[in-house]
This record gives C-alpha cells, sequence and structure tokens, in this order.
C-alpha cells in the first residue's frame, strides 16, 4: 500500500481488542492495519459480531474498560492506544465524532436538541451559550432540519426517526471533526430516507474536507459511499482494497458469499436468497487458522493450520486468502456494473 | 374547553386527552395522589400550625383534670398528666416532620451521591460502595439507634442520624441500578462519543432521567422515617419527654390501655394518616411521572 506514505490522518497498525465475556475472553479484533488519509473514505463491512463495531469503539476510545488493546492507533502521528480517559475526552467530539445506529436512543429526551447540539461547541470550542445556539441553528440548518430557529428548542420526542438523524449527524458535526465514524447510520430508518442521510453526510464529508469510516452490513451502501473497503470477518479483515476494484474481483469466498447473500431485483419469482452455510464463529472460541474455515467451499487443510497471510491481489488490494488462484477463478459474482 | 369537535366520535377521546396535557390536569384527576397529597398536607399544616397556636400548651401539666373524656375544653380529653391531646399531636407531627425530613435528606444527600459514584464508576469502585452499603442494610434503624444511644445517649439527633444512615443503603442501590440503566442507553454513548466526561454525563444525563424514581422513593422514604421515628421514640430512645411525639404518646398510653384505651388510638391513627398519606402519594407520584402510564391511562 506505497500510496499511504504521506502522512495519514489516522493510522492503525495491528490493532487487536480481547473482550472479556461471560464466556470468557474473546479476540474480538484481531490484527487489523488501515491508514486513511483527510478527505479519504472507508468502509468497513461484515455481519454482526464480526468486529467492525468494536474497531470503530477502539478508535473512539470507549471500549468497556475490561477491554484489553494492543496494537497502535495514531491520529496525525499521536499515539491514542491506551490514552488516559480524560485527553480522550477532548479528542471525542472534536476530532473524532461518531454517529450512531440509533436516532431513536441517542438523543437524550430530558433536553432541547439545541442545547444537544450546541453541548459540544460550548464544550471544546468554548462558545458562549448565545454563539453556541447561533452556530446549532446554522447547523441543524445545513443537515436540513425544516424551520431550525423555531424547533431549536423542541424535545426529541417531537421528531421523526430521520429528523432525528439529521440531529444526530449535526451534533457529530458541529466542532468540524476531522474524521467521522458512522456506525451503520441508517440501518434504523426507513428505505426512503436512507438514501438522503447518506446523501448528506457525504455532501458534508466532501464539504469539509473530512475523513470518514462507514460501517454497515449493507454492500449497497457501501458500494455507492466510500472510496475503500474492508471486509472483516471473525475480528479480522479478510479483504481490502479500493471499492470498485474488489467489488470488480472480489478475492476472498466470504466476500463472493455475501454478494450472493444479497437480494437482488428483477430476480425470478421463487428465487431463494444464497446463504452462506453455517453460522458467525463465537469469539470466545475461535481455532487457529482461517476464521472462516468452517463455512468455506474452497477449504483445504492448510487453510485451518494458521491464519493465512494478507496476499496481494491488484492495487492496493488485499486479500487474506490461500486460493485466490481458484476462488478468483471461479468468481461468479463479479460485478459488471 | 377547547374548539369545537368535528365528529362525536373525537369527543371522548379529545375530553380526555386536552385537560390530561398538564402535569396538574392528570395529578388532580388521579385518586390516589389527591387523597394521599391532601393527608400529606394534612400533616404537615398540623406541624405548621403547631408552631404557632395549639389549644393549650403541649408542655402543660395539670393533674387535676387527667384522663378527662373529650369535652369542649379539650377536643379529644387529656392524657395521664392532664396534657391536652389534640395540642401533643400537632405538635408531635412538628416532631415527626423534622425527623423525617433531616432523615431523609441525611440518606438523599449520601445515598444518591454513593450511588452515583458506583455507577459512573464501576469496577472496584462499585464493589466497595455495593459491599458497604450491603453491610450497613444489616442493621436496622433500630439496631442502630440502640447502638447509637449506648454511645452517645438517647435524644431526637440520636433517631435523626440513626434514621438517616438506615436510609443511606436503600437510596444507595436504588440509584445505582437506574443510573445504570441510564449509562446503558445509546444517548449516553453519544454523549460520551462527544467528549463528555463521566461528571458531566452523570449530572446533565443520568441524575435528570432518575429524578422522577428517585421522587417517589423519597415520598416512601419519608413514611419509612415516620414509623422509625415513632418505634424509637416509642422505645425510649428518640425524642425525649417532655417533647411531644406520637412515639411517646404511644408509650405513655400503654400502661393505661385498658382504662382510656383511646389514648393509643389518637397517635395511631396520627401515625396512621402520616404513612398512608405518603405512601398514596408515593403511588400517585410513580404513575404520574411515568410517561409510559401516562399515556395508557
Amino acid at each position: 500500500m506505497g500510496e499511504q506514505r504521506v502522512m495519514p490522518l489516522i493510522e492503525v497498525e495491528n490493532l487487536g481488542v480481547r473482550l472479556n465475556t461471560s464466556r470468557g475472553p474473546a479476540q474480538a479484533v484481531r490484527g487489523v492495519s488501515f491508514a486513511l488519509k483527510r478527505g479519504e473514505t472507508l468502509g468497513l463491512v461484515g455481519e454482526s459480531g464480526c468486529g467492525k463495531s468494536v474497531t470503530a469503539m477502539s478508535l473512539m476510545g470507549l471500549l468497556p474498560d475490561s477491554a484489553v488493546v494492543s496494537g497502535s492507533i495514531k491520529l496525525d502521528g499521536n499515539e491514542l492506544a491506551r490514552l488516559p480517559d480524560a485527553d480522550y475526552c477532548r479528542l471525542r467530539g472534536n476530532r473524532i465524532s461518531m454517529i450512531f445506529q440509533e436516532p431513536m436512543t441517542a438523543l437524550n429526551p430530558m433536553h432541547t436538541i439545541g442545547h444537544q447540539v450546541a453541548e459540544p461547541l460550548r464544550r471544546h470550542k468554548k462558545h458562549s451559550a448565545a454563539q453556541a445556539r447561533k452556530e446549532a441553528i446554522a447547523l441543524l440548518d445545513r443537515v436540513g432540519l425544516p424551520d431550525p430557529a423555531r424547533r431549536v428548542d423542541a424535545y426529541p420526542h417531537q421528531f421523526s426517526g430521520g429528523q432525528r438523524q439529521r440531529i444526530t449527524i449535526a451534533m457529530a458535526l458541529a466542532c468540524e471533526p476531522d474524521l467521522l465514524i458512522a456506525d451503520e447510520p441508517t440501518t434504523a430508518l426507513d428505505v426512503t430516507i436512507q438514501g438522503q442521510i447518506l446523501d448528506l453526510i457525504a455532501d458534508l464529508v466532501e464539504e469539509r474536507g473530512m475523513s470518514m469510516i462507514l460501517i454497515s452490513h449493507d454492500l449497497g451502501v457501501i458500494a455507492e459511499n466510500v472510496q475503500r473497503m474492508m471486509v472483516m470477518y471473525g475480528g479480522t479483515v479478510v479483504e481490502s482494497g479500493p471499492t470498485d476494484e474488489v467489488f470488480r474481483r472480489m478475492g476472498h469466498p466470504y466476500t463472493q458469499g455475501l454478494f450472493r447473500a444479497r437480494p437482488k431485483l428483477g430476480a425470478r419469482k421463487g428465487t431463494r436468497l444464497k446463504t452462506i452455510s453455517g453460522t458467525v464463529p463465537e469469539l470466545a472460541d475461535l481455532a487457529a487458522g482461517c476464521t472462516f474455515s468452517d463455512r468455506c467451499p474452497l477449504v483445504i487443510d492448510q487453510c485451518r493450520a494458521a491464519l493465512p497471510p494478507m496476499v496481494d491481489v491488484g492495487p492496493g488490494h488485499v486479500v487474506r486468502c490461500i486460493r485466490t488462484d481458484v476462488s478468483m477463478a471461479e468468481n461468479v459474482g463479479a460485478l459488471s456494473a | 374547553m377547547s374548539a369545537p369537535l368535528t365528529t362525536p366520535v373525537d369527543a371522548p377521546l379529545a375530553a380526555r386527552r386536552v385537560p390530561a396535557k398538564t402535569f396538574w390536569g392528570r395529578a388532580l384527576r388521579h385518586r390516589s395522589f389527591v387523597l394521599g397529597g391532601s393527608l400529606s398536607l394534612l400533616v404537615l399544616a398540623s406541624a405548621l400550625l403547631s408552631l404557632v397556636w395549639t389549644p393549650w400548651s403541649p408542655y402543660e401539666i395539670d393533674i387535676a383534670s387527667k384522663l378527662r373524656p373529650p369535652s369542649a375544653a379539650h377536643w379529644l380529653g387529656t392524657d395521664s398528666f392532664g396534657r391536652d391531646i389534640v395540642s401533643l399531636l400537632l405538635a408531635g407531627a412538628r416532631a415527626t416532620i423534622m425527623v423525617g425530613v433531616i432523615a431523609v435528606s441525611i440518606g438523599l444527600s449520601f445515598g444518591v451521591t454513593l450511588g452515583l459514584i458506583a455507577s459512573a464508576r464501576r469496577g472496584w469502585t462499585e464493589e466497595i460502595i455495593m459491599r458497604f452499603s450491603d453491610f450497613t442494610f444489616a442493621f436496622p434503624a433500630v439496631l442502630s439507634a440502640i447502638m447509637l444511644a449506648a454511645v452517645v445517649g438517647p435524644g431526637m439527633v440520636t433517631s435523626i442520624v440513626a434514621i438517616g444512615i438506615f436510609q443511606i443503603p436503600t437510596l444507595t442501590r436504588l440509584t445505582r441500578g437506574s443510573a445504570n440503566a441510564i449509562w446503558a442507553r445509546e444517548f449516553v454513548l453519544a454523549a460520551r462519543a462527544a467528549g463528555k466526561g463521566a461528571f458531566r454525563i452523570t449530572i446533565e444525563h443520568v441524575l435528570p432521567n432518575i429524578l422522577s424514581i428517585l421522587i417517589v422513593q423519597v415520598t416512601i422514604q419519608f413514611a419509612l422515617a415516620i414509623l422509625a421515628e415513632a418505634a424509637l421514640s416509642y422505645l425510649g430512645l428518640g425524642t425525649q419527654p417532655p417533647q411531644p411525639s406520637w412515639g411517646r404518646m404511644l408509650n405513655d398510653a400503654q400502661t393505661l390501655l385498658f382504662q382510656s384505651p383511646m389514648l393509643a388510638v389518637y397517635p395511631g391513627a396520627a401515625i396512621a394518616i402520616a404513612v398512608l398519606g405518603l405512601n398514596l402519594l408515593g403511588d400517585g407520584l410513580r404513575d404520574l411521572l411515568d410517561p409510559r402510564l401516562a399515556r395508557e391511562r
């Protein structure tokens, strides 16, 4: 990945997270590395429990206290992993912001939306109350909330789901962060609203030159909104590369499976959706070897012996599979568009 | 009461909804809130009234007119020292409310603070606070009052402190439990993502969201404090004579239970009214402050 030698905004090296669950320690994230320059966008795809959100939370420094983080996370060259919480508080909401999945619960029902949007400004930028309020109204206007000057004093329950997500976006963007992490920002919304919210996020990212990490299990969302993508499975990155490249030449059997499992328009009536057989492995009892080996149609003994290395298959496109020769030759899921 | 209704179907719906919008609109319709509130106000009013006026002095002993039946001069009669019962009841309300207010304040300030700290810090801090609270919980108010009385002597202060300490663990547990539920909510995560520290989150997000639970619990705790105060005074560990108190009145009446049983009934009824009133008030508040229940009503 040669082109990333220019000072990256955020650089993650061999990130590992071990969570203490009721079923014993679980290695939720293993050896995740990536770098993101200012203005770049990265997508994280995978099923529930594959480590997407844990990766995001470790960037935010919001993992539970019992979590053990290894490896390194650098923001503008400064190490963030194991940073004291007080220092992290100065970054969160200021240089790194996050949009959550559930706009219905991400706002405090007891405070007006104006108060909640103005809060980060007062906190990080030391704005006066009046100044922060003015700024909050401008932000609410920018995210497309109708009549913001009047509605700034309304409470969250007076808004619809889509409007609330606009409000949380306004909160996240208040301090003009360098990095925006959007964790399934449209999953809880109506399909008709999803597109509008994603377009809004894309516009804002471009307008402010932010970097963005977009987390989704929806391949369509990833395809249209990010420049590069990483596919995660069982806490590891199984495929990574420029979005177009990954969709055109998908190398990992898991990526191909995900793609085939997606519902298609115009499929013949009665056609069943393809599934990936088996279930996501329990992170608490992962065997050595490829995390996908138990569900992989191409598995050979060697796959179970050790975690496969990243294999270069194209410009900036790597796949954690030792059978890319077969998988990429047989690839039936290749995109035409 | 509102704009003309278009269809008759809307009428009952609108009639139920429009006034239900305000808290007081709903409150005045709530039976146990109204009854509980009235009884509590009655006790409070008696205590306030006793500050400025009682029919006789509650301290005035008149052995010549002891154990009189109710009359125009003494509405509820006199006790074994010839003191006026009505005056004693009014002045007793004062002691009861004073002990209740101070003891619950002690319980609230320590209990809520400890509960919030436990919930915000988790880990060892939480463990230590909660085990400490379990330890305190094991001592009933009466037992701690006896221990305290043995060390510093019986009296109103002893009973206040003992009841106050007895209130702490209940409020610690309640606060910590409800606060933990709030900490698990996504808006707290969002607040953390916005860079707020544990202290700010506790003050701005956690406390306001558990306030209604605490308000309800305070009325219940107040009732418990009144019961405990009466019990301690009855045992001679609380309010000391000649300071009037309902518990002491019960104690005095005990030896005369067969000659003048009404002497025990009056303070007993006063205690029952105060406790019942506060419990009903608490029930009413719980319904009124819970938005989910309010909507179903």
